[in-house]
């Protein structure tokens, strides 16, 4: 959600797009656990092609991110999701 | 002994009896080299996503083995020598996961979820997150790390 250009803390003139940012959907408390079992869950993290979407887009942690590539590979192994949609 | 989690596909044509028997099978072999199997569970009659040997569907099972490395190895030489077999995976973990596995709980609800359209919610903001090419003006800039926290310079971006 891009907040509204905050006037008060942020120097309009210079940050036109402030952005929230945005924090790693796998930490805290409730978070989900990365499992390669888990298709809906890392559905969520691959493009329309079929591509794992960069972390850069979805905020996950590096550490998290090598976690994910990882289950997001072996679902595809095991043909739960797909190495590419054509 | 080591912890491992096993998932097998059999093939669409096999029943699940057939499925079952084959677990027990392999449960023997298990046995046999000294593991056991903690636990097993089926996930049915699958689609997959991609054709596997002419398959389009196959019946997944998930087993929790507790063996010893050589009797993993020797199921799964039997495996790649059973033809009803398309593909496993064995995966060691440090300890099991209770109760059902995340396929069981989705399954409740539709078997194959295929729909990315519901993509966007979870990351408000992600923009363009669904597609390869969300954003060009982002894919033509190298990464910028942290741009929201680093110091700022005189030369105003844009």
């Amino acid at each position: 959600m891009s907040a509204p250009p905050n006037t008060a803390t942020t120097n309009p003139a210079r940050r036109p797009f402030f952005r929230r940012r945005k924090t790693d959907p796998f930490t805290g408390p409730q978070a989900p656990k990365i499992d390669y079992k888990d298709v809906r869950l890392l559905q969520r993290f691959i493009s329309e092609r079929g591509k794992i979407v960069p972390s850069r887009i979805t905020a996950v942690s590096v550490k998290n991110q090598r976690a994910l590539a990882k289950a997001i590979k072996r679902a595809r192994f095991l043909a739960l999701l797909p190495y590419v949609i054509s | 002994m080591p912890f491992y989690e096993h998932v097998y596909v059999a093939r669409q044509d096999a029943t699940p009896q057939a499925v079952e028997a084959l677990t027990e099978e392999l449960k023997g072999i298990l046995e046999a080299n000294g593991g056991t199997l903690a636990s097993q569970e089926s996930w049915g009659l699958r689609t997959l996503v991609y054709r596997i040997k002419k398959n389009r569907k196959g019946h997944y099972v998930l087993l929790n083995i507790d063996a010893p490395a050589k009797a993993v190895q020797e199921m799964e030489r039997i495996q790649k020598i059973n033809e009803d077999i398309l593909r496993f995976m064995t995966v060691r973990v440090e300890a099991f996961e209770e109760g059902p596995s995340a396929m069981m709980k989705s399954r409740d609800r539709d078997d194959r979820r295929r729909e990315f359209g519901d993509r966007d919610g979870g990351f408000g903001g992600g923009g363009g997150f669904g597609g390869d090419r969300p954003r060009r003006d982002r894919d033509d800039r190298p990464p910028r790390r942290d741009r929201d926290d680093a110091p700022r310079t005189e030369g105003a971006p844009s």
